[in-house]
Formats: C-alpha cells, sequence, structure tokens
C-alpha cells in the first residue's frame, strides 16, 4: 500500500521558512502537505517560500491546498512564495488561471530576495 | 457506446492507486500519438474525474468500484488521434452542479476539479448510469501535425 505522507524538508534562515515537498501531490498526499503548510504557517515566519522542485504533479487537491495557505498567510501578515515549478506543474497552475494569484519565482534565491 | 472498450480496468475507489492510473493514462497517450503536454492533460483529466468519484459519490469510502474504460481511434483526414474515456461507479447521482464548486474566477479551495476536466478535455458529459451510478464521457483529440511539421520530421 502506498504511503500516503509527503515527504518535506523544512529549513529556516533570516526571515524564511522554505518547505521543500518531494513527490506527487494529488488527493492521497495533500493532506500531508496541508499539515505541513498549516504546521510552518503557525510559526509566524516573516515568508514562507514553498520549493516546487521536487514535485513531479499535482492536480487540484493541492491546488486547494495552496490557495487556503494563500488565504491563510493573507490573513496572517506571511509572505507566501512558490518557486522552481516545473512547467506540467505551471501549467496546471494555468489551466485553472490561478497562476496570477500566487508570487511564482524560477528559484529559491529569487523568492528569498537573495539573487 | 457499442464497441468493446480496447481497455477495461477496475479499481477500488482508494487514492493511493490514482498515481498508477495517471501512468497507465499517459503511456496510452502517448503510444497514440498524443504529445507530452497532452498526455499529462489527458492523465490530469482522468485524475481529476477519479477523485471526484471518490470525494463526491462515494464520500472518501475506499473500498468501492470504479471502472475505466478507453477507446483509441485514429486520426482522420479532420482530426488527429483520438482517446474517448469512460469512467463508471456505483455511486449515489451527483448533479454537476455539486461537482463545479465554483467559477474559476473566484479564488477559492475546492471546486476545481469539473473545471479543469473541461478546460482540457475536447469533449465532456456526466449520465446516470443504470441501475445505479454515474458515467463520465470524455475525449480528447491529438493536434493533426502542420504541413510544417511533416517536412521538418522528413527534412525537406
Amino acid at each position: 500500500m502506498e504511503d500516503t505522507s509527503l515527504s518535506v524538508k523544512i529549513e529556516s534562515r533570516g526571515g524564511s521558512t522554505i518547505l521543500s515537498p518531494c513527490g506527487d501531490v494529488d488527493m492521497s498526499r495533500a493532506p500531508s502537505f496541508r499539515e505541513h503548510v498549516r504546521v510552518a504557517q503557525q510559526g509566524k515566519p516573516e515568508r514562507l517560500v514553498i520549493d516546487m522542485g521536487e514535485v513531479e504533479y499535482m492536480d487540484s487537491s493541492g491546488l486547494a491546498t495552496l490557495v487556503e495557505a494563500m488565504r491563510n498567510a493573507k490573513g496572517q501578515g506571511i509572505e507566501l512564495v512558490l518557486c522552481c515549478l516545473n512547467p506540467k506543474v505551471l501549467a496546471v497552475f494555468e489551466i485553472a488561471r490561478l497562476h496570477q494569484l500566487f508570487r511564482i519565482v524560477p528559484t529559491v534565491a529569487d523568492a528569498e530576495g537573495t539573487a | 457506446m457499442d464497441e468493446k472498450p480496447h481497455i477495461r480496468i477496475e479499481l477500488r475507489s482508494d487514492p493511493c492507486y490514482l498515481a498508477g492510473v495517471r501512468q497507465l493514462i499517459a503511456g496510452i497517450a502517448q503510444r497514440i500519438g498524443f504529445d507530452e503536454s497532452s498526455c499529462s492533460q489527458v492523465a490530469l483529466a482522468v485524475d481529476e474525474a477519479l477523485a471526484n468519484v471518490i470525494r463526491h459519490g462515494y464520500c472518501r469510502a475506499c473500498d468501492r468500484p470504479i471502472w475505466i474504460s478507453l477507446w483509441p481511434s485514429a486520426e482522420t483526414e479532420e482530426q488527429g488521434a483520438g482517446l474517448r474515456i469512460e469512467i463508471e461507479d456505483e455511486a449515489r447521482h451527483v448533479d454537476e452542479a455539486e461537482l463545479c464548486g465554483r467559477e474559476l474566477d473566484d479564488p477559492k479551495p475546492g471546486g476545481l476539479g469539473l473545471h479543469i476536466i473541461r478546460e482540457v478535455m475536447d469533449e465532456v458529459a456526466y449520465e446516470k448510469r443504470k441501475p445505479r451510478g454515474m458515467r463520465l464521457r470524455m475525449v480528447k483529440f491529438a493536434e493533426k501535425p502542420t504541413a510544417d511539421d511533416v517536412s521538418a520530421l522528413s527534412g525537406e
């Protein structure tokens, strides 16, 4: 049976918390992703960077998690930035017309403002 | 549909099988001539359709049946190769309005699945299945190569 937990690396540096999920974010793994994002937001960082470089696939369950995260971030004064999206994942944002809702940048350094 | 499907699989309504189904669908789409982007789109549409069945039809029960049937079609003069997909279940009848949680211009979580399916597939139709359940019919056509594409491939 497949493990439904999503591997997520968490780093904090400067005022940023960087979440790096690894694997597909679909209906089976979105709850695990949502919990990691929720815990990261509870820490109230200035900036929450979600590095999607190791996410090969994401469906509307993952999108819904990120839309919820964006709403919570706005309410908490946290800057939410997405980076390193592969073309397939970016295409899902565009199909759902959500790419303009988020700040999406090419690299982690861009997201941290150090590029 | 009078012709027997080329492929028909039955799976349990467990989200852990979504990844395997996506790989299967993308692989078949690639073999019949879809480009990489279209393969991803068809796999996404099937993933979203199965998630809707599990979430809304079976209320997340993981042990109920879902059937996926596939009918590839050859390229014609009018259009590229096609892939017709039917997804059937024995779940309660779900109105499309229940699946269409929101408009795409309304940025809030959830309600995106059917919108995504309609965006990426060329034909989409829901109907009630007898004696019970729902049937989703979807069709996607590959883009026909242009004269320039053919010339480039032949090195002319």
